[in-house]
Protein backbone atom coordinates (compact mmCIF):
# COMPACT_ATOMS: atom_id res chain seq x y z
CA UNK A 1 0.00 0.00 0.00
CA UNK A 2 1.24 4.01 -0.67
CA UNK A 3 1.88 5.83 1.78
CA UNK A 4 1.84 8.83 -0.42
CA UNK A 5 -0.19 9.42 -3.01
CA UNK A 6 1.69 11.16 -6.49
CA UNK A 7 -0.80 13.64 -7.61
CA UNK A 8 -0.74 13.09 -11.68
CA UNK A 9 -1.39 17.12 -11.28
CA UNK A 10 1.22 20.21 -12.19
CA UNK A 11 2.04 21.67 -8.62
CA UNK A 12 -0.01 24.65 -7.74
CA UNK A 13 2.03 28.04 -8.73
CA UNK A 14 3.20 30.16 -5.96
CA UNK A 15 0.42 32.67 -5.76
CA UNK A 16 1.31 36.73 -5.19
CA UNK A 17 1.06 36.39 -1.48
CA UNK A 18 3.36 33.73 -1.11
CA UNK A 19 6.09 35.63 -3.00
CA UNK A 20 5.45 38.46 -0.28
CA UNK A 21 5.65 35.84 2.51
CA UNK A 22 9.19 34.97 1.50
CA UNK A 23 10.28 38.46 2.66
CA UNK A 24 8.73 37.78 5.50
CA UNK A 25 10.84 34.94 7.03
CA UNK A 26 13.20 36.38 9.24
CA UNK A 27 16.17 34.96 8.12
CA UNK A 28 15.75 36.45 4.73
CA UNK A 29 14.69 39.76 6.08
CA UNK A 30 17.70 39.57 8.32
CA UNK A 31 20.26 39.05 5.24
CA UNK A 32 18.38 41.39 3.20
CA UNK A 33 18.26 44.62 5.74
CA UNK A 34 21.93 43.60 6.55
CA UNK A 35 22.50 44.19 2.74
CA UNK A 36 20.42 47.34 2.03
CA UNK A 37 21.06 49.16 5.60
CA UNK A 38 23.79 51.25 4.41
CA UNK A 39 22.39 51.92 0.76
CA UNK A 40 19.69 53.13 2.52
CA UNK A 41 21.26 55.37 5.22
CA UNK A 42 24.25 56.59 3.22
CA UNK A 43 20.94 58.13 0.53
CA UNK A 44 19.12 59.34 2.89
CA UNK A 45 22.02 61.30 4.61
CA UNK A 46 23.47 62.54 0.79
CA UNK A 47 19.91 63.53 -0.60
CA UNK A 48 18.39 65.61 2.85
CA UNK A 49 21.50 67.12 3.29
CA UNK A 50 21.37 68.25 -0.66
CA UNK A 51 17.76 68.79 -0.25
CA UNK A 52 18.38 70.87 2.95
CA UNK A 53 21.10 73.12 1.94
CA UNK A 54 19.96 74.27 -1.29
CA UNK A 55 16.71 74.94 0.31
CA UNK A 56 18.29 77.00 2.82
CA UNK A 57 20.79 78.55 1.01
CA UNK A 58 20.49 78.57 -2.64
CA UNK A 59 16.91 78.53 -3.36
CA UNK A 60 14.74 81.60 -3.95
CA UNK A 61 12.83 83.25 -1.42
CA UNK A 62 9.18 83.23 -1.90
CA UNK A 63 7.49 86.20 -3.20
CA UNK A 64 4.83 86.63 -0.92
CA UNK A 65 6.17 84.80 1.92
CA UNK A 66 9.75 85.84 1.85
CA UNK A 67 12.41 84.24 3.48
CA UNK A 68 10.27 82.30 5.88
CA UNK A 69 9.06 79.60 3.01
CA UNK A 70 12.20 78.03 3.59
CA UNK A 71 10.80 76.25 6.47
CA UNK A 72 9.01 74.38 3.84
CA UNK A 73 12.25 72.12 2.72
CA UNK A 74 11.81 70.61 6.59
CA UNK A 75 7.86 70.87 6.85
CA UNK A 76 6.88 69.22 4.23
CA UNK A 77 8.86 66.08 4.23
CA UNK A 78 8.46 65.21 7.71
CA UNK A 79 4.60 65.87 6.23
CA UNK A 80 5.05 63.24 4.29
CA UNK A 81 6.81 60.60 6.18
CA UNK A 82 3.76 61.22 8.69
CA UNK A 83 1.52 60.41 6.59
CA UNK A 84 3.23 57.93 4.31
CA UNK A 85 4.50 55.99 7.55
CA UNK A 86 1.28 55.28 8.68
CA UNK A 87 0.27 53.97 5.54
CA UNK A 88 2.85 51.89 5.97
CA UNK A 89 1.30 51.07 9.39
CA UNK A 90 -2.15 50.33 8.39
CA UNK A 91 -0.14 48.39 5.51
CA UNK A 92 1.83 45.71 8.57
CA UNK A 93 -1.40 46.01 10.90
CA UNK A 94 -3.54 44.59 7.55
CA UNK A 95 -1.08 41.89 6.96
CA UNK A 96 -0.79 41.11 10.67
CA UNK A 97 -4.48 40.82 11.10
CA UNK A 98 -4.86 38.67 7.53
CA UNK A 99 -1.77 36.81 7.84
CA UNK A 100 -0.69 36.53 11.36
CA UNK A 101 2.59 37.30 10.94
CA UNK A 102 5.16 38.22 13.58
CA UNK A 103 7.18 40.38 11.05
CA UNK A 104 4.10 42.43 10.57
CA UNK A 105 3.64 42.61 14.60
CA UNK A 106 7.13 44.15 14.83
CA UNK A 107 7.47 46.43 12.02
CA UNK A 108 4.08 48.05 13.07
CA UNK A 109 5.23 48.49 16.58
CA UNK A 110 8.94 49.57 15.21
CA UNK A 111 7.29 51.73 12.72
CA UNK A 112 4.75 53.84 15.18
CA UNK A 113 7.52 56.00 17.30
CA UNK A 114 9.38 57.07 13.96
CA UNK A 115 6.15 58.07 12.46
CA UNK A 116 4.97 59.71 15.80
CA UNK A 117 8.62 61.57 15.90
CA UNK A 118 7.97 63.01 12.32
CA UNK A 119 4.26 63.89 13.03
CA UNK A 120 6.02 65.74 16.12
CA UNK A 121 8.67 67.66 13.41
CA UNK A 122 5.75 68.32 10.62
CA UNK A 123 3.59 70.29 13.90
CA UNK A 124 6.73 71.90 15.44
CA UNK A 125 8.50 73.11 12.55
CA UNK A 126 4.51 74.36 11.04
CA UNK A 127 3.56 76.16 14.18
CA UNK A 128 7.24 77.89 13.70
CA UNK A 129 6.23 78.61 10.56
CA UNK A 130 3.06 79.88 11.57
CA UNK A 131 4.26 82.58 13.97
CA UNK A 132 5.68 84.56 11.56
CA UNK A 133 3.46 84.07 8.88
CA UNK A 134 0.04 84.09 10.79
CA UNK A 135 0.95 85.66 14.05
CA UNK A 136 0.05 82.56 16.29
CA UNK A 137 1.89 79.48 16.79
CA UNK A 138 -1.22 77.64 16.98
CA UNK A 139 -4.85 78.06 14.90
CA UNK A 140 -7.79 75.18 14.90
CA UNK A 141 -7.67 75.06 11.70
CA UNK A 142 -9.08 71.88 9.79
CA UNK A 143 -5.17 70.82 8.29
CA UNK A 144 -3.64 71.09 11.50
CA UNK A 145 -6.42 69.51 13.75
CA UNK A 146 -6.13 66.20 11.67
CA UNK A 147 -2.71 66.51 11.67
CA UNK A 148 -3.26 66.71 15.43
CA UNK A 149 -5.08 63.71 15.63
CA UNK A 150 -2.80 62.06 13.53
CA UNK A 151 -0.14 62.26 15.79
CA UNK A 152 -2.47 61.43 18.46
CA UNK A 153 -3.37 58.24 16.05
CA UNK A 154 0.10 57.33 16.55
CA UNK A 155 0.12 57.66 20.01
CA UNK A 156 -2.33 55.48 20.87
CA UNK A 157 -0.85 52.89 18.79
CA UNK A 158 2.47 53.33 20.43
CA UNK A 159 1.04 52.58 23.38
CA UNK A 160 -2.12 50.12 22.54
CA UNK A 161 0.62 47.65 21.70
CA UNK A 162 2.42 47.80 24.77
CA UNK A 163 -0.18 47.79 27.08
CA UNK A 164 -1.24 44.18 27.54
CA UNK A 165 1.17 41.23 28.91
CA UNK A 166 0.65 39.16 26.49
CA UNK A 167 1.97 40.91 23.12
CA UNK A 168 -0.04 39.11 20.75
CA UNK A 169 -3.42 40.95 21.72
CA UNK A 170 -1.12 44.11 21.94
CA UNK A 171 -0.45 43.88 18.45
CA UNK A 172 -3.68 42.94 17.51
CA UNK A 173 -5.10 45.98 19.34
CA UNK A 174 -2.61 48.27 17.30
CA UNK A 175 -3.56 46.64 14.41
CA UNK A 176 -7.10 47.31 14.36
CA UNK A 177 -6.56 51.20 15.84
CA UNK A 178 -3.97 51.77 13.15
CA UNK A 179 -6.88 50.36 10.18
CA UNK A 180 -9.36 52.98 11.60
CA UNK A 181 -7.35 55.64 11.78
CA UNK A 182 -6.47 55.29 8.09
CA UNK A 183 -9.73 57.21 7.65
CA UNK A 184 -7.57 60.68 8.57
CA UNK A 185 -4.99 60.35 5.93
CA UNK A 186 -7.53 61.74 3.23
CA UNK A 187 -9.12 63.94 5.69
CA UNK A 188 -5.69 65.70 6.21
CA UNK A 189 -4.91 65.74 2.02
CA UNK A 190 -8.20 67.16 1.06
CA UNK A 191 -9.24 69.35 4.87
CA UNK A 192 -7.60 72.39 2.32
CA UNK A 193 -10.42 71.71 -0.43
CA UNK A 194 -13.32 70.60 1.74
CA UNK A 195 -13.18 73.76 4.44
CA UNK A 196 -11.98 76.99 4.35
CA UNK A 197 -8.03 76.74 6.27
CA UNK A 198 -5.56 78.84 7.17
CA UNK A 199 -3.09 76.53 6.05
CA UNK A 200 -2.22 77.30 2.11
CA UNK A 201 -4.22 74.56 -0.27
CA UNK A 202 -1.60 71.89 -1.97
CA UNK A 203 0.78 72.87 -4.31
CA UNK A 204 1.77 69.76 -5.40
CA UNK A 205 -0.85 67.29 -7.24
CA UNK A 206 -0.18 63.93 -8.71
CA UNK A 207 -2.93 65.09 -11.71
CA UNK A 208 -2.02 68.40 -12.11
CA UNK A 209 1.23 70.46 -12.60
CA UNK A 210 2.85 71.37 -9.60
CA UNK A 211 1.95 75.65 -8.55
CA UNK A 212 5.35 76.12 -6.89
CA UNK A 213 8.43 77.66 -8.68
CA UNK A 214 10.79 74.51 -10.29
CA UNK A 215 13.49 76.05 -8.64
CA UNK A 216 12.00 75.56 -5.04
CA UNK A 217 10.45 72.57 -6.22
CA UNK A 218 14.00 70.90 -7.03
CA UNK A 219 15.18 71.08 -3.34
CA UNK A 220 11.89 69.95 -2.07
CA UNK A 221 12.44 66.43 -3.66
CA UNK A 222 15.77 66.04 -3.05
CA UNK A 223 15.06 66.75 1.04
CA UNK A 224 11.63 64.15 0.64
CA UNK A 225 13.45 61.44 -1.13
CA UNK A 226 16.22 61.70 1.30
CA UNK A 227 14.17 61.54 4.40
CA UNK A 228 11.81 58.76 2.69
CA UNK A 229 15.17 57.19 2.40
CA UNK A 230 16.04 58.05 5.99
CA UNK A 231 12.57 56.89 7.17
CA UNK A 232 13.23 53.68 6.07
CA UNK A 233 16.61 52.90 7.31
CA UNK A 234 15.85 54.15 10.80
CA UNK A 235 12.77 52.01 10.50
CA UNK A 236 14.67 48.47 9.04
CA UNK A 237 17.50 49.26 11.75
CA UNK A 238 14.73 48.92 14.40
CA UNK A 239 12.92 46.17 12.79
CA UNK A 240 16.67 44.34 12.56
CA UNK A 241 17.35 45.10 16.09
CA UNK A 242 13.64 43.77 17.17
CA UNK A 243 14.17 40.52 15.22
CA UNK A 244 17.52 40.38 16.92
CA UNK A 245 16.41 40.77 20.54
CA UNK A 246 13.28 38.20 19.89
CA UNK A 247 15.71 35.29 18.58
CA UNK A 248 17.78 36.46 21.64
CA UNK A 249 14.99 36.11 24.01
CA UNK A 250 14.22 32.49 21.99
CA UNK A 251 17.81 31.59 22.99
CA UNK A 252 18.28 32.26 25.91
CA UNK A 253 14.63 30.82 27.37
CA UNK A 254 15.85 27.10 25.61
CA UNK A 255 19.13 27.78 27.46
CA UNK A 256 17.52 28.53 30.49
CA UNK A 257 15.21 25.10 30.07
CA UNK A 258 17.69 22.85 29.00
CA UNK A 259 19.86 24.11 32.16
CA UNK A 260 16.97 23.16 34.51
CA UNK A 261 16.10 20.02 32.62
CA UNK A 262 20.01 19.37 33.28
CA UNK A 263 19.62 19.75 36.82
CA UNK A 264 16.82 18.03 37.35
CA UNK A 265 18.22 14.90 36.01
CA UNK A 266 21.46 15.25 37.87
CA UNK A 267 19.02 15.37 40.76
CA UNK A 268 17.29 12.74 40.34
CA UNK A 269 20.28 10.82 39.86
CA UNK A 270 21.64 11.72 42.85
CA UNK A 271 18.67 10.71 45.19
CA UNK A 272 18.52 6.98 43.13
CA UNK B 1 8.95 89.92 12.18
CA UNK B 2 12.46 88.56 11.39
CA UNK B 3 12.19 85.14 10.07
CA UNK B 4 15.42 83.68 10.80
CA UNK B 5 15.51 82.66 14.26
CA UNK B 6 12.46 80.25 12.83
CA UNK B 7 14.03 78.71 10.21
CA UNK B 8 17.26 77.89 12.27
CA UNK B 9 14.64 76.55 15.09
CA UNK B 10 13.06 74.59 12.39
CA UNK B 11 16.15 73.21 10.50
CA UNK B 12 17.75 72.05 13.99
CA UNK B 13 14.63 70.24 14.68
CA UNK B 14 14.76 68.65 11.38
CA UNK B 15 18.11 67.28 11.45
CA UNK B 16 18.41 66.34 15.16
CA UNK B 17 15.17 64.75 15.72
CA UNK B 18 16.01 62.04 13.10
CA UNK B 19 19.32 61.92 13.70
CA UNK B 20 18.39 60.84 17.35
CA UNK B 21 16.25 58.26 15.92
CA UNK B 22 18.73 56.82 13.74
CA UNK B 23 21.46 56.45 16.55
CA UNK B 24 19.29 55.34 18.79
CA UNK B 25 18.31 52.36 16.33
CA UNK B 26 21.85 52.13 15.33
CA UNK B 27 23.19 51.38 19.02
CA UNK B 28 20.40 48.93 19.91
CA UNK B 29 20.84 47.15 16.45
CA UNK B 30 24.47 46.69 17.61
CA UNK B 31 23.97 45.77 20.86
CA UNK B 32 21.23 43.02 19.95
CA UNK B 33 24.37 41.77 17.72
CA UNK B 34 27.02 41.81 19.78
CA UNK B 35 24.68 39.86 22.36
CA UNK B 36 23.17 37.34 19.71
CA UNK B 37 27.32 36.66 18.92
CA UNK B 38 28.14 36.15 22.55
CA UNK B 39 25.29 33.19 23.30
CA UNK B 40 24.82 31.89 19.81
CA UNK B 41 27.26 30.19 18.06
CA UNK B 42 26.05 30.16 14.45
CA UNK B 43 25.54 33.86 14.50
CA UNK B 44 29.42 34.44 15.55
CA UNK B 45 30.04 31.90 12.91
CA UNK B 46 28.16 34.09 10.10
CA UNK B 47 29.79 37.37 11.18
CA UNK B 48 33.20 36.01 11.14
CA UNK B 49 32.52 35.07 7.76
CA UNK B 50 31.24 38.46 6.86
CA UNK B 51 34.22 39.97 7.94
CA UNK B 52 35.94 37.92 5.79
CA UNK B 53 34.22 38.26 2.69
Amino acid sequence: MELHAVSSEPAPKPTRAAGFHRFANPGRFLRLSEALLPWLAAGGILLAAVGLVWGAFFSPADWQQGQAARIMYVHVPAAWIALSGYLALAGASAASLVWRHPLADLAAAEIGPVGASFAAVCLATGSLWGRPEWGAWWVWDARLTSMLVLFFLYLGHIVLVRAFDDPIRGYRAGAVLALIGVVDLPIIHFSVVWWNTLHQGNSISLLSAPSIYISMLWPLIFATLGYSLGFAAIVLARLRAAVLERRLAFLLLAQAEQAERQSFSAAGLASL
Amino acid sequence: MNPLPFIVASYAIAIIVPATLAIAALTRMRRAERRLRAIDPRAARRARAGRHK
